[in-house]
C-alpha cells in the first residue's frame, strides 16, 4: 500500500532480447532450438536461460510495469496463450465484478454532517428572512441584513466542524487528509447553501453584494485562523456574541447606522478580509490537531 | 487477493523504532495526563496497560499526533511528531481506533471506510481492493453493504477496526478495541492483533490484563502519566507476589508492580 511513491518508477524497461530469454527460459532449453517467440530478436542468444541476477531484475521489473508484462504476454508460445485464454473463459462468468472505485468526491462530505448544517442553515436563513422583513417594514432603521450578515454562516461553517456533530473527527483528525483543505471544503458546503439566500435578501432590500459579501468572507476566515487554536465552534460562538455586542447592539438602541456600513469603509473589509485569509493560511497546521474541532 | 508487494514496502526502515518518546509531557485539558514518559517500541504487539486515568488515552492520542506534547521528543516512523517533522506523511502509516468514536449513521461499512481510506490519502485504484481485504480482515464480510446505524455496538468497533487497518498501517493505534466485542470476537481479534504484528507496531491499550497475556509480544505498564514497567508477559507472570490481588499470574504481578510504584511514590 505504501507504493504509491514507487508506483511509476520505471528507469528502465527491459529491453526486447532480455525479455524474449526471459519467455523461453523457464525451461532448460538448448540454445538455438526452442521456437517461443525468437522472432523479435533475431539473435544467436535466444533460448539461452538467463542467470538468476537478471532473471530477478526482470522479475522485479514486471511486477510493477503492466506495459512490460503486456509485452511478455506476446512472447508466450500459443500453447500457453492458449490455455490462459481457456481458463480465462471458464472462470470469468463465475467472478464477481470488482466494485468500482469511489468516483463521488463530494457527496461523502456532504453526508458527514450533512442534518447539522441544514438545522443550522435552516436558522441562518430565518434570521434572514426576519431581517429582511423587518427592514421593509421599517426603512429608517439601520439595516438589519448588514448587521447579521457577516455572522450568518459561522454557524453552519462550526457545523461542519465540531466535535459535537462530527461523530468521526477523533479518527478523521488522525488522517493525512484532515486540516484546513478539508475544514474548507465542508466550509464551502456550508456557505453555498446560504450565500443564494444572503443574495437574494440583498437583493430586495437594495443592497449592493459586496457590502455583505466582504464582511461575510471576513467574518468566516476570522472563524478559522481563531478556531484551530480554540475550536472552531467557539470562535464562531466568540465572534458572534463580540460582533453583537459591539456592533448589533449599539447600532439598535442608537437608531444610527454603523460607521462600518458606510459605503466609504468598502476598502477597510477588503483589507480586513484578505488579512484575515492570509492569518487563515498561516494558521492551517492549527487545524491538523484535535483542538480545531472544539 | 494476491498482491504485488513493491519496492517501497521492503524497503528498509530509516528509524531503529516505530515509536520513540523522550520525556513527553502531553496535556488533557489542563491536567498533565502523561509527565515525562520515555518510551520506545517496535514492531510487534505492544499492549498498554494501566489504571482507569493512568494517561493512556493520552498518550494513545499523542502517539496519533492529534494533541501536540507541550514537552519533550516524540519520533514515530523517524519522523519527528513533536515540533516541526512532516506530519502528512507519517499519518498516511498511520492507523488509529479511538476510544470512543461514532460512525456516520448514513455511510454503508464500504462508504465509510472508503471515505477513511480516501482521507489516508490512498491511491484511487488501490482504496476498493483494500476495503474489501480490511472488511474480510474483521469479518464483516456480509454486512458490508449495510448501513452502519443498523450496526450494534461490537460491529460497530470491528468497523473502526476495519477502517484503522485499511491502509496496512506501519504503526497501528488500538485505544479500548475489545470493549462490547463478545468471547468468540475477542479470541479472532487476538489472532488478528498477532498477524498485524509480524510487520508492524500495533499499540493495544487495555485494562484487561488478559487482553494483553493472550496477544501481546511486549507489555508497557504506565501509572499517573509515567512508565512504570515494561516487558513481556511472561515477565509480567514473574513479577508476581504472595500478596498480590488477582486472579492469574499475570494480574498479581501487575497490581504488585503497580503497588510497589506508589509505595515509591509516598516514600518519595
Amino acid at each position: 500500500m505504501n507504493g504509491r511513491r514507487a508506483a511509476n518508477d520505471h528507469p528502465r524497461h527491459v529491453d526486447p532480447v532480455t525479455l524474449a530469454r526471459y519467455a523461453t527460459g523457464a525451461e532448460p532449453t538448448t540454445t538455438g532450438t526452442t521456437g517461443a517467440g525468437p522472432t523479435t530478436t533475431g539473435t544467436t542468444t535466444t533460448g539461452v536461460r538467463l542467470g538468476d541476477p537478471a532473471l530477478w531484475g526482470v522479475e522485479a521489473h514486471l511486477e510493477r510495469c503492466p506495459s512490460c508484462r503486456a509485452r511478455l504476454a506476446d512472447l508466450a508460445d500459443p500453447a500457453t496463450s492458449a490455455l490462459v485464454a481457456g481458463v480465462r473463459e471458464r472462470l470469468e462468468p463465475g467472478l464477481a465484478t470488482p466494485p468500482a472505485p469511489p468516483r463521488r468526491r463530494w457527496t461523502p462530505e456532504l453526508r458527514t454532517s450533512a442534518w447539522p448544517i441544514v438545522a443550522w442553515t435552516a436558522v441562518s436563513v430565518g434570521m434572514l428572512l426576519t431581517a429582511m422583513a423587518f427592514e421593509l417594514a421599517y426603512p429608517g432603521m439601520p439595516s438589519l441584513v448588514l448587521l447579521i450578515a457577516p455572522v450568518a454562516p459561522l454557524s453552519s461553517v462550526a457545523a461542519a466542524w465540531s466535535r459535537r456533530t462530527d461523530p468521526a473527527y477523533e479518527m478523521v483528525a488522525a488522517t493525512p487528509g484532515a486540516g484546513l483543505w478539508l475544514l474548507l471544503r465542508r466550509a464551502v458546503i456550508a456557505m453555498v447553501a446560504l450565500i443564494p439566500v444572503l443574495a437574494v435578501v440583498g437583493w430586495q432590500v437594495g443592497l449592493s453584494p459586496a457590502r455583505w459579501l466582504l464582511p461575510c468572507l471576513t467574518f468566516t476566515t476570522a472563524t478559522l485562523a481563531l478556531g484551530g487554536r480554540i475550536g472552531v465552534d467557539r470562535a464562531a460562538a466568540w465572534l458572534t456574541c463580540g460582533w453583537a455586542a459591539a456592533v448589533v447592539a449599539p447600532a439598535l438602541i442608537s437608531q444610527h447606522s454603523s460607521v462600518l456600513f458606510r459605503p466609504g469603509s468598502l476598502p477597510c473589509w477588503a483589507v480586513a478580509a484578505l488579512v484575515s485569509g492570509v492569518l487563515m493560511l498561516l494558521r492551517a497546521d492549527d487545524h491538523l490537531r484535535l483542538a480545531s474541532h472544539g | 487477493m494476491v498482491r504485488v508487494v513493491n519496492a517501497g514496502e521492503i524497503a528498509p526502515s530509516r528509524s531503529a523504532w516505530a515509536v520513540a518518546a523522550e520525556r513527553i509531557r502531553v496535556r488533557a485539558g489542563r491536567h498533565l495526563a502523561v509527565d515525562g514518559l520515555d518510551l520506545t517500541l517496535d514492531n510487534g504487539v505492544h499492549g498498554l496497560l494501566g489504571p482507569n486515568g493512568a494517561g493512556k488515552t493520552t498518550l494513545m492520542r499523542a502517539l496519533a499526533t492529534v494533541i501536540r506534547p507541550v514537552g519533550g521528543r516524540l519520533e514515530l516512523l523517524g519522523q519527528p511528531a513533536s515540533h516541526g517533522g512532516d506530519l502528512r506523511r507519517v499519518r498516511r502509516d498511520l492507523g488509529y481506533l479511538p476510544q470512543q468514536f461514532g460512525c456516520y449513521p448514513r455511510f454503508t461499512l464500504r462508504e465509510f471506510v472508503e471515505y477513511m481510506a480516501w482521507l489516508k490519502q490512498m491511491p484511487k485504484a488501490e482504496i476498493p481492493g483494500a476495503v474489501q481485504r480490511a472488511v474480510d480482515r474483521v469479518d464483516l464480510t456480509e454486512h458490508a453493504d449495510r448501513k452502519l446505524k443498523t450496526f450494534s455496538g461490537g460491529m460497530l468497533r470491528r468497523a473502526g477496526i476495519a477502517q484503522a487497518i485499511v491502509n496496512d498501517p506501519r504503526l497501528l493505534l488500538l485505544d479500548e478495541p475489545t470493549v462490547g466485542l463478545d468471547v468468540e470476537q475477542r479470541v479472532t481479534f487476538r489472532a488478528l492483533l498477532r498477524e498485524l504484528g509480524t510487520d508492524s507496531c500495533v499499540v493495544v491499550s487495555t485494562h484487561l490484563v488478559e487482553d494483553v497475556v493472550a496477544a501481546c509480544t511486549n507489555v508497557v505498564l504506565i501509572d499517573h502519566g509515567h512508565l512504570v514497567w515494561q516487558g513481556t508477559p511472561e515477565q509480567l507472570a514473574d513479577e508476581e507476589t504472595p500478596d498480590g490481588i488477582g486472579d492469574s499470574p499475570a494480574e498479581r504481578g501487575y497490581s504488585a508492580l503497580l503497588r510497589e510504584r506508589r509505595g515509591q511514590a509516598v516514600t518519595r
